[in-house]
């Protein structure tokens, strides 16, 4: 992380002006740092997806990429390192209208909060996670997390990584992800696309977004600034139908898979949490109050929502496939 | 601060035969504690149990967390969520929870969180009470802060400073301990529930001006600034970055000292009306014993005992820990020959009060290792020694 001033994307008259803090521009991030896309790609989806900005909360835990509740618009936590899950998950079972969105980084995800992770995933908790995957701790200078390939040098691996590193796509699906993708920071068109649909999926859904950590770990590896990490996306990254996550790691500058890898529909936690409550009680059973047709009621209505916003977007792809626009390559 | 009668859904009326655990429980739902997140942990897993038992038909949610960790994280999200909120631990996962007790001090979260002691260090004595962790709530987060601590010694008072611990909570916007230990937190006896009307509950101060002027903080020293919950359209920001008014990051020192002096100034400056004391036969008392928790309970045999022998002994009970009665220690240091200060750890409290006393008079620690309370006699030995 840098002090620089420089705010390329978030300008006063910028369109996504409304889903930013724009009193607190401008921003930490370096030039080239790849978090940058992924908050313009969440704008643009929550504003294409004219959801109730209100009934939105971002949580973020601890990191460079932890700093992304402190400049969006909405009801946002800035919590603490690991710890935006089960704030997510505390926010959202508190107040179950709300939709709750963690964003944060391969560290604090996957490494520190990685327990959190796992079991959010296995209730299929209904959030989104979006990981800024960088490989690397960039908030603290560029030390190894549980992300980083091998050989990769660190600054706590100074003669290159030699753990086994994980793959998160495979880790979010064994842990019971019922929506997992994963984009590189070039792809600025399919990750916006993905969040719309991550934001309209009852459940866990995680979105793994390959980014570059320009300042540390392209430096620290002589891979060159951002353009050059652009590149390398551009050259090495490719969509995958119906792969097997299993089959999705990264190696070092190696391929890497993208695309929306699993998409399925489960009870949520709280579905499960109502719908077993409610089968023994039966109508003593008043989740803050509300009755049990009053709960169906909205659960019918939120799937009518759910419903529709499939449907155009649904026609949308349709419209992108006759134009053959496959991945979108915008931006380069 | 809006004060009601409790929400009758979670009043159990009547007159039961309940265990300290299953009493905080019933204290938390009769406060309006309707979000609930823990780890199982001896010897504290009863409340957890009874609230996952009780939550469902009262319109509340209870979640078993994968770790103390997850659970203190939850009741952040939960209470800015909108719902007063708990949890309850012992020794080991208290230690979890230190780093997100920070996290609700510095953004001003309420919520309760119940600790029935065990005897420490590690995983000790895990069926056996202390009073070990009395320093480690008030210190063991890093940094300066202040957080408020009520100390049980029956299933009665379980219920009773649980549901004053949600009105503090809601009041100074601060996390709240009950102090239990596990003889209290297993040990059956009457627990009286009054009606709901007869229950009086401190309601959150929800803030009701113009959207865009909300402020989530307001470093006064003195009040706290009023509440809203997600999805209401506040668009609030916490951070437990150093912050200022609008809960953005403010990394100053100047600031950090605003910030700082507020979180200790709103506890210190309205100590007197927060702290609440047990005082038995003060007037004209030679000898004090200072006790708290279980170890009164013990002390008032070696009291009574004392008295037999002709001593005249006061007693002192901290209902509330933290904030320390330290005016009401430093005033009595002046008048009595001595003060002792019996506790199941070695010597915790103790440093409170002889900082308080601060040589006007002598102070006596009766140290119990953890895993038992004391003999009366031994207290005993130790009012007579001191008499003389
Ligand atoms: C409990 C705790 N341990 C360590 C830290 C120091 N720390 C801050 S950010 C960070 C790593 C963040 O890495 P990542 O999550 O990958 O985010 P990035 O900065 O790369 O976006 C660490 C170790 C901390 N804040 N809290
Ligand atoms: S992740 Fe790397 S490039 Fe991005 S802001 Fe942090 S240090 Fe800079
Ligand atoms: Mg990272």
């Amino acid at each position: 992380m840098s002090t620089t001033s420089q705010n390329i994307s978030f300008r006063e008259a910028s369109p996504m002006a409304d889903f930013l803090r724009m009193e607190r521009m401008p921003h930490i991030w370096c030039p080239g740092c790849g978090i940058g896309t992924v908050v313009n790609s969440f704008a643009e989806a929550v504003n294409k997806s004219g959801i109730d900005m209100d009934k939105l909360a971002v949580i973020s835990g601890i990191g460079c990429t932890g700093r992304v509740a402190g400049y969006v618009n909405f009801d946002s936590i800035h919590a603490t390192h690991g710890r935006a899950i089960p704030v997510a998950t505390g926010l959202k079972l508190a107040n179950p209208d709300m939709k709750v969105v963690v964003v944060s980084g391969d560290g604090d995800l996957t490494g520190i909060g990685g327990n959190h992770f796992i079991h959010a995933a296995r209730r299929n908790m209904d959030m989104m996670v979006i990981c800024v995957n960088n490989f690397t701790y960039g908030m603290t200078g560029g030390q190894l997390t549980p992300t980083t390939p091998q050989t990769a040098n660190a600054s706590t691996t100074p003669y290159g990584n030699y753990e086994y590193p994980f793959s998160l796509p495979f880790l979010a699906d064994a842990c019971g992800a019922t929506y997992v993708a994963r984009w590189t920071s070039l792809h600025a068109r399919n990750i916006t696309k993905s969040i719309r649909e991550a934001l309209n999926h009852k459940g866990f859904s995680f979105i793994e977004v390959i980014a570059p950590c320009t300042t540390l770990y392209q430096r620290r590896n002589r891979l060159g600034d951002g353009l050059d990490a652009l590149e390398y996306y551009k050259e090495d990254a490719g969509v995958e139908k119906d792969v097997d996550t299993r089959d999705v790691g990264i190696d070092f500058q190696g391929d890497i898979a993208m695309g929306r890898f699993v998409k399925q529909d489960k009870p949520t936690y709280e579905d499960a949490v109502n719908e077993r409550y409610a089968n023994v009680l039966g109508d003593d059973y008043q989740l803050y109050g509300m009755s049990k047709p009053e709960r169906e009621e909205k659960a019918k209505r939120k799937a009518e929502e759910r419903a529709k916003v499939q449907a155009t977007m649904d026609d949308e792809e349709a419209q992108m496939m006759a134009e053959d626009m496959g991945v979108d390559e915008e931006g380069l | 601060m809006r004060k009601t009668a409790a929400d009758p859904k979670g009043v159990l009326e009547g007159a039961h035969f309940l265990d300290g655990d299953h009493a905080i429980a019933e204290g938390a739902l009769a406060a309006g504690c309707r979000f609930f997140a823990g780890y199982p942990i001896t010897p504290s897993t009863e409340t957890a149990e009874r609230f996952a038992e009780r939550c469902p038909g009262v319109g509340g949610m209870f979640i078993q967390m994968e770790d103390e960790i997850a659970s203190i994280a939850a009741l952040v999200g939960g209470a800015w969520g909108g719902q007063k909120v708990m949890t309850v631990t012992s020794g080991p996962g208290l230690s979890l929870m230190m780093e997100n007790l920070g996290l609700a001090v510095m953004t001003e979260t309420p919520m309760v969180i119940a600790d029935v002691q065990r005897a420490g260090p590690s995983t000790g004595l895990p069926t056996m009470p202390a009073q070990q962790d009395m320093m480690q709530i008030r210190w063991g987060s890093h940094g300066d802060y202040r957080i408020i601590a009520l100390c049980p010694d029956s299933p009665q008072e379980c219920f009773d400073l649980t549901v004053e611990a949600f009105n503090l909570s809601e009041t100074y916007r601060v996390p709240v301990f009950i102090m239990a230990d596990e003889t209290v937190g297993h040990m059956h006896e009457k627990v009286v529930i009054p009606p709901a009307e007869d229950i009086e509950v401190v309601q959150r101060n929800w803030y009701e001006g113009p959207k865009k002027d909300y402020r989530p903080y307001q470093f006064t020293g003195k009040d706290v600034a009023p509440m809203v919950k997600a999805g209401d359209g506040y668009r609030f920001h916490l951070t437990g970055l150093t912050h200022d008014e609008r809960g953005y990051p403010h990394l100053t020192v100047d600031q950090n000292e605003k910030v700082v002096t507020h979180l200790i100034e709103k506890i210190d400056s309205n100590a007197d009306k927060i702290i609440q004391l047990d005082e038995s036969e003060m007037e004209g008392a030679e000898v004090v014993v200072v006790s708290y928790g279980i170890t009164s309970r013990i002390v008032s045999r070696a009291v009574q005992l004392a008295r037999e022998a002709g001593i005249k002994t006061g007693s002192m009970r901290l209902i509330t820990i933290w904030p320390f009665a330290e005016k009401r220690i430093e005033e009595l240091s002046g008048k009595v020959k001595a003060i002792v200060v019996p506790e199941i750890n070695y010597g915790q409290m103790v440093r409170e009060v002889e900082r308080s006393a601060a040589g006007r008079c002598r102070v006596v620690s009766v140290p119990h290792c953890g895993g038992a309370v004391h003999n009366p006699e031994v207290i005993l030995d130790a009012i007579v020694e001191a008499s003389k």
